[in-house]
């Protein structure tokens, strides 16, 4: 148990520091993806080392989050390409037209 | 004992592939290594007995959403590698804040009474078992998903599609 909590939170880590670290748009998307896998993970140990018997909750969990990840990741893909559209320019830190 | 030798196996290829998936240049090594990363945790699950879930990862990480990361990266930088630097101006602060958060979560994590819980080996549950339970206790969740699943998707198209040129005739 502990082996599965220890990934998880080593590849939400290192997911966040993806988000943070990286100008382009794209993997910052990789970044939030691999965040909510790190979630998962832990949704699937917990499920198989719970005492209740047939309780399936924490498979429909990560299939309902699993499903939530795959509309974010097809809207912000959309969002990506229109902002290069528009910009020409997908790096996050170029886009600052709202700074004051 | 092989069953944790494949464990820490599993651990090596995601941690590696999810590091190497965010620091390489070619962003479409990136998002191959992404899917590396996916299919080692499709494997995790699969090792844990729950093959629904480790199915579902495959198709849904592997299949969807890598595709269409792969057609994002082609429709935007043309898959070139990232001219000048890839990191951004406050790089060393964001890596500094993920390791200081990890070795909060690992303390506590380690501290957790949770963690001396034994696995259950359980029978994995039949699909038809899974169907049945999708359309009695889980039917609102299953409803409000494909409303969400279909508004996304619908949103995608919207947000991507080509606006037509504006005719010249019609000038105000």
């Amino acid at each position: 148990m502990t082996f599965y909590l220890a990934l998880s939170v080593l590849l939400f880590c290192v997911g966040l520091a993806g988000v943070l670290a990286r100008r382009h748009a794209i993997m910052a998307l990789i970044g939030i993806e691999l965040m909510l896998n790190a979630a998962n993970i832990n949704f699937i140990a917990f499920w198989r080392h719970s005492s209740a018997a047939d309780d399936l909750s924490g498979m429909f969990w990560m299939i309902f989050s699993v499903a939530i990840a795959a509309a974010e990741a097809a809207v912000g893909l959309a969002l990506v390409i229109l902002v290069f559209r528009h910009r020409r320019s997908v790096r996050l830190d170029e886009l600052e037209s709202l700074k004051g | 004992m092989p069953t944790d030798v494949i464990l820490w196996i599993l651990g090596g290829l995601i941690l590696i592939s999810a590091v190497m998936s965010l620091a390489l240049r070619n962003l479409i090594h990136c998002a191959l290594f992404l899917m590396v990363c996916f299919l080692g945790l499709a494997g995790l699950y699969l090792h844990l007995n729950a093959v629904f879930s480790g199915l579902v990862q495959a198709l849904v990480y592997v299949g969807a959403v890598g595709i269409i990361l792969i057609f994002a990266i082609l429709l935007t930088e043309g898959g070139g590698t990232e001219t000048g630097s890839h990191l951004g101006s406050q790089w060393r602060t964001g890596i500094g804040l993920a390791v200081l958060l990890a070795f909060a979560l690992l303390g506590a994590v380690s501290n957790s009474p949770q963690t001396t819980q034994a696995a259950r080996h359980t029978e994995e549950p039949t699909v038809r078992e899974i169907g049945l339970k999708l359309m009695t206790d889980y039917l609102l969740p299953l409803q409000t998903i494909g409303l969400l699943l279909t508004a996304a998707a619908i949103g995608a198209v919207v947000l991507a599609m080509q606006e037509p040129k504006p005719r010249k005739d019609e000038t105000p």
